[in-house]
C-alpha cells in the first residue's frame, strides 16, 4: 500500500505544494491537510511545510501552534506514533509547541538569508534521514529571516549527548545558530525539524540538486520498517 | 475596562541583534555613553471590570501561553 503523507496548509503557507511535489517524487501519496480541519485523515506521517503561517504575527509559528489541526497532530507525534516533518515555518510551528526544544530567533545579521546551502547529516537514524549516510553533506536552499536556533547551553549539550542534531551548516554559520545547528529531532526520532528546504533540492530543473529528496523517501523506509528509529 | 501591561523582553543570554542593531545607530545619532539597548515587546490588554488578582492571574496564565515563548523570553504582568 502507497504510504500517504499529509502536507498542512496554513493561511500564509507557502511551500506546501513543493512539499507535496517532493512527496510524489518520493513515491508517496501527498495528502492535503487544512489547518482548520481537527483532522489528519488518518495519514501516516506530516509535513509542516515553509512559509509565513497566520503571517507570523506576534511570533513565527506562535499562532499556527493551536491550530486546529495541530490539538490531534500533537499528541500522536509527541507519543512517537506519527513522524512530523517540519520544514522552516514548520520547524518554528514545532518549537512553539514543544515538540522541539529550543526556538528560532531573528538572523543575527538581521537579513533574509536566500541561497544555496550544504549541510552535513549528522543523524541518519530518525524517521526522515534513514536514507542518508551520517557525515554525508547534502546541497539545498536556505530561505528564512528567522533561522538562528537558540536554546540554552544546557539543552545544547544535552542534543549533542543524546545525538539529536539532525543536520549542521557547512561552509559558516549563515544565521547565527547556536553549535550550527540547522535541524533536531525529539528523544523519539519521530519529529525532525530543519530550517532549511529539502523539498526545494529534488529537481534538477528547479533545484541546486536533487539531495533534498532523501527526507521524503527515508519516511517511507521508515514506514516499511519503522523499527530502524 | 481596566489595563494589564504585559511585558516581554528576550532573556538575558539570548542574543538581541536588533538591540545591538539600535545601540550601534546610537553614537552616529549623537546619543554618547549609551552601552547596550535590549528591544522587548509591550502588551496592552483590556479586561473587563476591575483588575484583580483573578483577572491578573488570568493574564499571567495569557502571557505564559501565547504572549511570551519561555523558552527565550521573560515576561512581567502589571495593571496599568
Amino acid at each position: 500500500m502507497t504510504a500517504r503523507v499529509g502536507v498542512v496548509t496554513f493561511p500564509g503557507s507557502l511551500d506546501d505544494k513543493d512539499a507535496a511535489r517532493a512527496v510524489s517524487l518520493a513515491g508517496a501519496e501527498p495528502v492535503a491537510l487544512w489547518h482548520a480541519d481537527p483532522d489528519l485523515k488518518g495519514v501516516d506521517a506530516v509535513v509542516l511545510p515553509g512559509g509565513f503561517s497566520y503571517g507570523d504575527y506576534l511570533r513565527c509559528g506562535a499562532i499556527a501552534r493551536f491550530a486546529p489541526l495541530m490539538s490531534e497532530l500533537v499528541p500522536a507525534a509527541r507519543s512517537g506514533a506519527l513522524p512530523v516533518l517540519g520544514i522552516c515555518n514548520g520547524f518554528q510551528i514545532l518549537c512553539e509547541s514543544h515538540l522541539l526544544p529550543g526556538a528560532l530567533t531573528r538572523n543575527s545579521s538581521l537579513r533574509f538569508v536566500n541561497r544555496d546551502q550544504v549541510l552535513r547529516m549528522e543523524n541518519t537514524r530518525t524517521a526522515w534521514t534513514n536514507g542518508y549516510d551520517e557525515g554525508q553533506e547534502i546541497l539545498v536552499v536556505l530561505k528564512s529571516g528567522e533561522g538562528s536556533y537558540v536554546a540554552d547551553e544546557e539543552t545544547l549539550d544535552q542534543l549533542e549527548s543524546e545525538g539529536r542534531v539532525v543536520a549542521r551548516y557547512v561552509g559558516g554559520n549563515p544565521n547565527g545558530s547556536r553549535r550550527d545547528i540547522a535541524g533536531v529531532t525529539n528523544a523519539h526520532g519521530n519529529v525532525v525539524g530543519l530550517m532549511p528546504h529539502p523539498e526545494h533540492a529534488v529537481e534538477a530543473l528547479t533545484g541546486p540538486s536533487t539531495e533534498g529528496l532523501g527526507f521524503f523517501t527515508s519516511i517511507l523506509g521508515h514506514l516499511a520498517a519503522p523499527a530502524q528509529a | 475596562m481596566a489595563r494589564v501591561v504585559v511585558d516581554v523582553m528576550l532573556k538575558p543570554e539570548i542574543l538581541d541583534p536588533q538591540g545591538q542593531a539600535i545601540a550601534g545607530a546610537c553614537p552616529r545619532l549623537g546619543f554618547e555613553g549609551i552601552e547596550q539597548v535590549r528591544q522587548g515587546k509591550r502588551f496592552e490588554v483590556e479586561v473587563e471590570g476591575e483588575v484583580d488578582e483573578a483577572k491578573l492571574a488570568d493574564v499571567r496564565r495569557l502571557a505564559e501561553t501565547l504572549l511570551a515563548n519561555t523558552v527565550i523570553e521573560d515576561f512581567e504582568v502589571r495593571p496599568a
